[in-house]
């Protein structure tokens, strides 16, 4: 019920959203949606990934393997790379946003500096709105709680809605139900 | 008026890009508006804002320690400071110890406010906005004329002109291109700032938190990428409660554009890690500048409850028409022009002021639940205080205050006007009705004004009576309005009683600052209606019955009248507006229409204070459809006419477009009528009417419904 109110709001501002039963289909998902947008070592092909629990052993030396994707983010390494991907611990259902302790800077360089922010959710983080965030947060351990609704969008010219100005272009969100995590 | 400034606004009415942004954005932001609220008790939310913003606004002082106490705890510098001038200073100090050549920064309006771009700039720091429409009016060496979209008066055109330029190659007007080159021209900026200056939508005390939004993404880079970020924040920013955040942020992004959210909130809580592995040194700055005298002040004390959402730009039919430039240079609209009046001075409010037609549409749209217009009236106030009135109103008011004399003066503007009448119009009224015709015709003054024809009115001998208060329009322009509302009285067994004695309500005094008078109007008012016995005192003027039901309580309030006060609340409890008394009347059966009408269709305008005021909009609708006219809304129905009584004389130019709005929404419904429940609307929108030589009826509720009582 939350999870279906949240895509509805979420698509409505250019979000798209998947969602898996595990977290092998959701990487199975993800490495062909890169492998599909021609993740590669080449300039602005690069995929950078923020240090996070998921994947986790030899998933993770897998897809370390695959050409263009690195979990060793640095600024210059996000400024060039195409994808950024990372975990966000909530979804809010009446506004289709993301939540995350983005303390780690590394978490802030991949969803704001590639073209395409890729976000894993674990389907159980799906909260029904701000007020529910916020009570479960403690500012004193989240010295930057970032919250994520749909790409990067501006009306400044004209009032014409335009994605992607400072931040990405697409917002990928996909859920994982076995995704797990402290929610 | 400035001649300075009356120029200014015939530049913006008549630039049609400006006209044309603005008019388009506003239509479409009352429909998205009313969408992205959908399921909200609007009432309800803006009630719990209003009061923690108020509640902040009573304890700055302590909020603003306990914010610095929490943000430096956490590892944060927080400055405290009054004065603008130190802020400057500040800044520019901790960019020079750390040797800063280049700053990026996210929107802010208190940056603004303390002119800090230029300043760093002569220091010699390249300073960089980063919100595209900040950085196309930095380009264009402009200043923002919307708080939240600085640049909604520049077309695309101009924007590429000004890109062109920027990056040296032809661009084409394409807005995703411009864009692009936006991107791509402000990323390696970000990367090399060595500061990023924010803003703060929202200061949360009891975590030292700030919130920052925005939807471009820019805000997020400004406060991760540099090693250095300082975020300035004016100190109507605090509340105390972290939970509370929740509450502005919905009504905020709503508000402002009509989003569910923006897409990022950032809540920062101290400084966080930079990329190599040190901490950010992190800055904020709490600036006062004037906000604690305004909390200290019993009536401004309400500004500070503003979210700074500019909705009250968005709503403002005078805003629409001259953007933000002709308000000034950093604050806009109807907030701005208070904030004006307090954070740079009281008399840089004397022309823009003058802007507020007083329709109370941001009143309504206010998620602070700011009483605007009400703050505008106060800013009037104290200005005539401070400079007295212009000799000219001087002059009416003398005039108007002397009952004889004005009612003398208004039989003899009959006669004078005479040579001029063509028909029911005249083209030239005398004295403060004079030099104005534009677009209007002005209703001829009556031969016989409605106090003469009183006496000559036989009325059946009732139990209950009702004093009639007429009003200026009525009595001396529109009697047959007056004859209608005794026509219907009496069938509902009503005498209705006329004090000679009555003169205007005030209203046109009130509206320009001249207390003094408005007081006078109503103490002399208050002898003439309650000098008799009667179950209510009924008007069909709007204006004039929320003077008598609002207007002179309040009035009495800010000049210190109490001697009078006892009275003015009697007369307030009496005063009922013509659609309301009627309304009753038919429900309870002691007044019937005519049954299987079929008068056809109708449309009808809502009066700014009949809506917004006395909150009547149904009454009169219900009673013509039951009369048998077929109800046909209009677009934007309680959208003002552009009258505001002496407004449309001072500002023709702003009256007229306004007028034109009207008349095309109430030409569009194809309805052969136009009701409505004041006789200044009438007037004005009669009058435009005529010249447009439209063949649409307009009348007074009143006129219709005396033709269908039984």
């Amino acid at each position: 019920m939350l999870y279906e109110q949240f895509k509805v709001r979420a698509e409505a501002v250019s979000a798209e959203v998947h969602r898996f039963a595990t977290g092998d289909m959701a990487l199975e998902y993800l490495t062909g949606f890169l492998r599909n947008e021609g993740v590669s070592d080449a300039p602005h092909c690069s995929a950078v990934w923020a240090d996070g629990s998921f994947p986790a052993g030899t998933e993770r030396e897998l897809l370390g393997a695959v050409p263009g994707v690195t979990f060793d983010v640095t600024r210059e390494r996000a400024a060039q790379a195409r994808f950024g991907i990372s975990r966000m611990e909530w979804a809010l259902a009446d506004t289709g946003s993301l939540a995350q302790n983005s303390t780690a800077i590394d978490q802030r360089l991949v969803s704001s500096l590639p073209t395409i922010h890729i976000a894993l959710v674990p389907t159980s983080g799906v909260l029904p709105d701000m007020p529910a965030l916020l009570s479960r947060v403690n500012p004193k351990e989240y010295a930057y709680l970032a919250m994520i609704t749909g790409p990067s969008r501006t009306a400044d010219i004209e009032r014409v809605l335009t994605i992607g100005v400072h931040g990405p272009k697409r917002l990928v969100i996909i859920f994982v139900d076995e995704l797990g995590g402290e929610n | 008026m400035a001649t300075e400034f009356k120029e200014s606004i015939n530049r913006a009415v008549n630039n049609p890009n400006l006209t044309g942004a603005l008019g388009k954005f506003s239509e479409a932001y009352k429909v998205n508006r009313a969408k992205a609220y959908e399921g909200i008790d609007f009432e309800e939310l803006r009630g719990r804002i209003a009061d923690l913003k108020s509640d902040a606004a009573s304890r700055l002082d302590e909020l603003s320690e306990q914010f610095a106490r929490n943000a430096e705890a956490a590892g944060a510098t927080v400055f405290r400071t009054n004065d603008p001038a130190k802020v400057r200073e500040y800044i520019l100090k901790v960019a020079q110890d750390n040797n800063v050549k280049t700053i990026v920064k996210s929107k802010s309006m208190a940056t603004e406010e303390i002119h800090l771009n230029p300043y760093l700039e002569k220091a010699g720091i390249q300073v960089g906005e980063t919100d595209l429409g900040e950085w196309i009016i930095q380009l264009a060496g402009q200043t923002p004329s919307h708080m939240v979209m600085p640049a909604i008066h520049m077309t695309k055109e101009e924007v590429s002109d000004l890109f062109s330029k920027e990056i040296n190659e032809r661009l084409t007007s394409d807005i995703p291109r411009l864009v692009k080159v936006a991107r791509e021209k402000l990323r390696p900026t970000f990367l090399a700032a060595d500061m990023g200056i924010s803003g703060g939508n929202i200061a949360v005390a009891e975590t030292g938190s700030i919130v920052l939004m925005t939807n471009e993404g820019n805000a997020r880079l400004v406060t991760s990428l540099p090693k250095i970020h300082i975020a300035l924040v004016g100190i109507e920013k605090l509340i105390e409660k972290f939970a509370d955040v929740a509450t502005i942020l919905k009504a905020l992004p709503r508000s402002a554009t009509a989003q569910l959210l923006t897409s990022y909130v950032s809540i920062i809580t101290g400084p966080t890690p930079n990329p190599d592995g040190s901490m950010k040194d992190m800055h904020i700055i709490l600036m006062d500048n004037r906000r604690s005298e305004m909390a200290a002040d019993p009536k401004f004390k309400q500004a500070l409850q503003c979210i700074r959402c500019a909705s009250c730009l968005n709503v403002c039919p005078v805003y629409r028409l001259v953007g933000g430039h002709v308000f000034g240079k950093v604050y806009t609209g109807g907030i701005g022009t208070i904030l004006t009046a307090w954070f740079d001075e009281l008399k840089k409010s004397e022309d823009i002021q003058g802007l507020c037609i007083q329709c109370g549409a941001c009143k309504d749209a206010c998620p602070g639940k700011i009483d605007i217009p009400d703050l505008i009236m106060e800013l009037r106030r104290r200005l005539v205080k401070e400079q007295g009135v212009p000799l000219l109103q001087k002059t009416i008011y003398s005039v108007v205050n002397n009952r004889t004399l004005f009612h003398g003066m208004l039989r003899a503007a009959s006669l004078a006007g005479k040579p001029f009448t063509s028909g029911k119009f005249i083209r030239h009224l005398p004295l403060f009705l004079a030099d104005l015709t534009d677009g209007r015709s002005l209703p001829a003054i009556a031969e016989v004004p409605f106090r003469d024809r009183f006496k000559k009115i036989v009325q059946p001998k009732s139990k209950e009576r009702a004093v009639f208060y007429a009003g200026c329009l009525i009595d001396f322009a529109y009697p047959e309005m007056g004859e209608a509302l005794i026509k219907i009285m009496n069938k509902a067994g009503i005498e209705v009683i006329f004090p000679e004695d009555q003169t205007c309500c005030g209203a046109p005094a009130r509206y320009n600052g001249a207390y003094e008078v408005a007081e006078k109007n109503a103490i002399d008012n208050i002898k003439a209606l309650l000098g008799v016995e009667a179950t209510y005192v009924i008007s069909a003027c709007p204006t004039c019955t929320v003077a008598l039901a609002h207007e002179f309580i309040s009035t009495f309030e800010s000049v210190g009248q109490t001697e009078w006060m006892p009275r003015a609340k009697e007369l307030a409890a009496k005063t009922v507006d013509f659609s309301t008394l009627v309304t009753k009347l038919v429900d309870e059966g002691r007044l019937s229409l005519k049954e299987g009408q079929k008068l056809g269709a109708i449309t009808y305008h809502d009066s700014c204070h009949l809506k917004r005021t006395l909150k009547v909009s149904e009454q009169p609708r219900e009673l013509l459809s039951k009369a048998g006219y077929e109800v046909t809304e209009m677009f934007e129905c309680d959208t003002c006419c552009g009258m505001g009584g002496s407004y449309s004389l001072k500002l023709p130019e702003i009256s007229g477009p306004i007028l034109q709005r009207k008349l095309k929404n109430i030409k569009e419904t194809g309805a052969p009528v136009v009701a409505m429940d004041c006789p200044g609307c009438v007037m004005q929108i009669r009058g435009g009417m005529d010249q447009d030589g439209a063949k649409v009826e307009v009348r007074h509720t009143v006129e219709l419904l005396a033709e269908q009582v039984r």
